[in-house]
């Protein structure tokens, strides 16, 4: 009987040991890979109006839909250099992902897709926008418009692309699998 | 043994020394339990041959005894015999206790022995161990499948999570050396985290009945006991290793134990598991490696009267999860579906790279029994146990290697039960249990946390009762009551909150407003009730029937009050709901048995009325800057499950047998009229064994493994544009996959080495024509084939 008293002790106690837990309140998470805004900038060759296409989704999976916008349209027979940022805007100051995909390169890639009766969008030549293999990164590129067009031109942002898979390295995503991190449409007009 | 002593020397009359051979030796048997007097027991001296029988009143005589020592034994039906040794010196007097309950009695030596069930009027099965022994380098769930009505839910071919009936995941109670595991069953890709090695034998008992353990357990109870130390003096142990082709791996697992005749008991048990890179039919799936651990420690003491056991265990899992099911949206989901072979696709190798997981699950008991003579056996636990879930994805920068979820979930448990056995034909048991938990999620994770920080207190008591009304007939009922308190801290995007209208509902649990962010405290209190009853009653020799009547309530795990978030591997936005109250159950189930020394056929039915059923369906579309996806959001609604499960067992002749297992589940959303998702499809299992014990033991076995096509499944397909193609496309998620067909071969010898060990030599050949196939509950069937075949050769050494 005496273990039993002992026994049952031993319980209460450590009932009551374990049932004080701390109050204290949990610490608040903000994400870190999250990119909440992709802009993209295309700079005339020679001198004009910048445009800007930027999609800004500040709650990431939250409920509110992002903000879309697109500063102008694009000039005909105008050579444009295109420049992509990502930003994760829920920090502050805010944290620039871009570096982190030049700094790992070899394992991301973007595609540039357009619809309707748009150009294609090609990447740079510029060798800053090539990985430690040679690949194309593809945040630099050139867009070519002839005459009045529209369209849509989608950014997407691959993560562990196959790069030397066919046609990957000429912009081509058929090939690429991998997984996406990003991908952004922009309705363009050209006139 | 001592306890008697005791009482002999209580009980024993000093009379004055007298040195002729005219003592009387006299006494009364009685019945431990309920002190009752035992008529007809025999009492023997063995040193001089005499007999006597016990009287009505339990009393005996023996006349004309010379002083000196002799050893007595008393033996009567339904007891275990005793042999006490007596010096006589004087006319003596003595009262001797029999263990008049056969039953409670094996319960004491030999605890869960093998064909002892835990419920009386429940559908339920044991799974021996040397089925068991089988699945020695597979998993629970895997070993489950032998049951007529058990399928699995998979996440990939390692993590495997057994259904019952249909239900799963915390509709499921697994219970592992007597305690409930807390291992965060609520997710379909957490599979129990127990090794199936540690087990002597494993018990499913279908729907709620065993209330003893929980009242919220709809599917059912899966009952995990250790191997039973016997009471002899004794060391002894077994190591089983295999080889298989599939995975180009190996495991290992030992056991010894040390017995002693006094009672107590020492064992150690390890296990080790180490795989690579899985097959399908034609290609690698790349990134399935296994990496796995376990050790337990069991010692403790058994007596009729009382005992204690002390155990301790450790499991850890590190597990690859197939690299093509990481999607980023919906579009590589398309892609996946759309293409007949993995989008990544490898080589073979050992690397466990992200996504994986990493969970450690430890253990570590302390229980007590006492038996009170004229009451019954009281049982008092601890049990504390502490899970440790890593799950890593693919990450970029410096969180390359930093974990995606990082969570610690502790339990401490208080149980105690009281086992009333005094009357022949009623038996009664009580009992509560208290418990703690407590869940962290780091925020080191740098993601939000998909399952926040809580505490839960919950508290339950039981009564169940079982009548024996006659030799054929028995009856049981029983009533449990639970009280749960979860407390919880856990932030929200301020735009979730208000979508989902919590600003009207719950503004006031609002603790901290950090602007985009909210901290709030929902804390919830449930009370609820579940109740079984049941009867079986044996026709005669042949035929018998059991029906069974189970209430249960079970309240909304964390993952259906707190998801919100986006699912990787699933592409799909998963939202919880505050407001989700407890689900409630009502089971009616009959089988039906019959029995033959050449056949053996068990018919079990079920109906399970569900109401308030939680489940999660698609509701919508939101964008995101990965795309847009759909949005799942949990629901209750009212539902029901129906099934059918036959097993049969037949005796061809003296070597060879032929066993067939089919089971058939519906369920239904009563509501929508529509059927429910995850339902297991037709199986049947037809298996021909050749026996000979005269050639080794030598035993083949085919065993054809049939599963129908899923007819019976919602349609939650949807369109979606892809850029790439400038389109819109269907996602067919919802089309189960087409039927197949597998056959599977083994067979095994057994070799004598010793006269107390030997060798089992086998060889296990399952997908024996490399079949690919994909199977509708397997989480993965998107993205790639299930296994292909494997060829293993396993050796079991009994020592």
């Amino acid at each position: 009987m005496k273990s039993l008293k002992y026994l049952s002790l031993l319980f209460i106690s450590i009932l009551t040991l374990t049932a004080c837990s701390s109050d204290e309140d949990p610490e608040i998470v903000n994400e870190e890979e999250l990119i909440t805004t992709v802009t993209a900038v295309y700079t005339p060759v020679g001198g004009g109006d910048v445009v800007t296409l930027q999609y800004k989704d500040l709650d990431g999976e939250g409920a509110n839909a992002p903000v879309i916008t697109v500063s102008g349209s694009f000039q005909t027979n105008t050579t444009y250099e295109g420049n992509v940022t990502f930003l994760n805007e829920t920090t502050d100051p805010a944290d620039n992902i871009t570096l982190e995909i030049l700094e790992e390169g070899d394992e991301h890639q973007l595609f540039y897709l357009t619809t309707g009766s748009l150009n294609s969008v090609t990447y740079s030549d510029d060798s800053s926008d090539l990985d430690s293999n040679g690949f194309p990164i593809g945040l630099k590129s050139i867009f070519t418009t002839t005459g009045a067009a529209s369209g849509t031109l989608t950014i997407i942002l691959r993560h562990e692309p196959n790069k030397d898979a066919a046609n990957v390295s000429s912009g081509d995503i058929t090939n690429a699998g991998g997984s996406t991190d990003a991908s952004v449409t922009f309705s363009i007009v050209v006139e | 043994m001592k306890y008697i002593l005791l009482i002999v020397s209580l009980f024993a009359f000093h009379l004055t020394n007298s040195q002729s051979c005219s003592h009387t030796f006299s006494g009364e048997i009685h019945d431990f339990h309920n002190g009752a007097s035992i008529e007809g027991a025999t009492i023997y001296i063995q040193e001089l041959n005499k007999y006597a029988i016990s009287d009505k009143n339990g009393k005996f005589r023996f006349k004309n005894l010379c002083e000196g020592s002799v050893t007595v034994t008393v033996a009567h039906i339904g007891c275990e015999t005793i042999s006490l040794e007596i010096t006589i010196q004087e006319d003596l007097f003595k009262i001797i206790n029999l263990e008049h309950h056969f039953e409670a009695l094996n319960e004491v030596k030999i605890e869960g022995h093998s064909g002892i069930k835990k419920t009386k009027t429940s559908q339920e099965t044991v799974i021996k161990a040397e089925t068991l022994e089988k699945y020695s380098a597979s998993n629970l769930g895997d070993a489950l499948k032998e049951i007529s009505g058990v399928s699995s839910i998979n996440t990939g071919n390692s993590i495997v999570k057994p259904v019952i009936n249909g239900l799963h995941s915390s509709r499921i109670i697994t219970l592992s050396n007597n305690v409930v595991l807390q291992d965060q069953e609520w997710g379909i890709e957490h599979a129990p985290n127990v090794d199936i090695n540690s087990a002597g034998n494993v018990s499913v008992i279908k729907g709620s009945g065993a209330l003893a353990y929980g009242g919220y357990a709809l599917g059912g109870v899966i009952v995990l006991n250790p191997r039973n130390p016997s009471k002899t003096d004794s060391l002894y142990g077994q190591t089983i290793t295999s080889a298989q082709t599939n995975g180009r791996g190996t495991n290992i697992s030992s056991t010894l134990t040390k017995t002693y005749e006094s009672g107590w008991y020492v064992s150690g048990q390890a296990s080790a598991k180490r795989y690579g890179d899985f097959k399908a039919a034609n290609y690698y799936l790349t990134n399935t490696g296994l990496d796995s651990k376990s050790f337990s420690f069991n010692t403790g003491f058994n007596s009729f009267e009382k005992g204690f056991n002390a155990y301790y265990s450790f499991v850890n899992n590190n597990i690859g999860i197939l690299a093509s099911s990481h999607i980023g949206n919906i579009e590589d989901l398309v892609n996946a579906i759309n293409s007949n072979e993995p989008t990544v696709e490898e080589d073979f190798s050992y690397g466990i790279d992200s996504p994986r997981q990493d969970v450690t699950h430890q253990i570590a008991k302390a229980s007590f029994y006492k038996r009170f003579k004229g009451i019954g056996k009281l049982n008092l636990q601890y049990d504390y146990q502490n899970n440790k879930r890593f799950e890593f994805d693919k990450r970029v920068g410096d969180d390359k290697n930093k974990a995606s979820i990082d969570l610690t979930l502790q339990t401490h448990t208080v149980s105690s039960n009281l086992k009333i056995d005094k009357h022949d034909n009623k038996a009664f048991e009580v009992g509560f249990n208290a418990e703690y938990q407590n869940n962290f999620a780091n925020p080191d994770t740098g993601i939000r946390r998909l399952i926040p920080d809580y505490d839960k207190y919950s508290f339950g008591a039981f009564i169940t009762s079982e009548w024996t009304l006659n030799d054929k007939t028995l009856f049981d009922a029983a009533l449990r009551y639970d009280f749960v308190n979860i407390d919880s801290k856990k932030f929200y995007q301020t735009s979730r909150w208000e979508e989902r209208g919590y600003d009207a509902d719950f503004s006031d649990i609002i603790i901290n407003d950090l602007g985009t962010q909210l901290l709030t405290n929902p804390n919830f209190k449930y009370n609820t009730i579940s109740a079984s009853t049941g009867l079986t009653h044996q026709f005669n020799a042949n035929n018998s029937i059991l029906v069974n009547y189970s209430l249960s309530n079970r309240i909304p795990n964390p993952s259906e009050l707190f998801s919100d978030g986006l699912h990787h591997s699933a592409a799909r936005i998963e939202l919880g709901d505050l407001r989700i109250k407890q689900e409630q159950s009502n089971r009616f189930s009959a089988s039906y048995a019959y029995q033959t020394e050449f056949l053996k056929l068990n018919l079990e039915g079920f109906y399970n009325s569900i109401n308030d059923f939680i489940y999660i369906e698609p509701t919508g579309v939101e964008q995101t800057i990965r795309g847009s996806f759909p949005v799942w959001e949990y629901q209750q609604t009212n539902a029901m499950l129906t099934g059918l499960d036959l097993s049969l067992n037949l005796t061809l002749n003296e070597h060879v047998h032929f066993a067939n297992t089919t089971s058939y589940t519906k369920g239904r959303d009563l509501t929508q009229r529509r059927d429910l998702i995850d339902i297991p499809a037709l199986k049947t299992i037809n298996t021909i064994s050749y026996n000979n014990k005269a050639w080794k033991n030598f035993n083949a076995e085919l065993k054809s493994e049939w599963v129908f096509k899923q007819n019976e499944y919602p349609n939650n397909n949807f369109e979606t544009y892809v850029a790439t193609t400038d389109s819109y496309v269907l996602v067919d998620i919802s089309t189960p996959p087409p039927a197949y067909h597998l056959l599977h071969f083994s067979t095994d010898v057994t070799l004598p080495t010793s006269k107390n060990t030997n060798l089992n030599v086998g060889l296990n050949i399952s997908n024996l024509f490399n079949t690919s196939y994909r199977e509708y509950l397997n989480r993965l069937r998107y993205f790639a084939d299930d296994l292909g075949r494997n060829i293993m050769i396993q050796l079991k050494f009994n020592y």
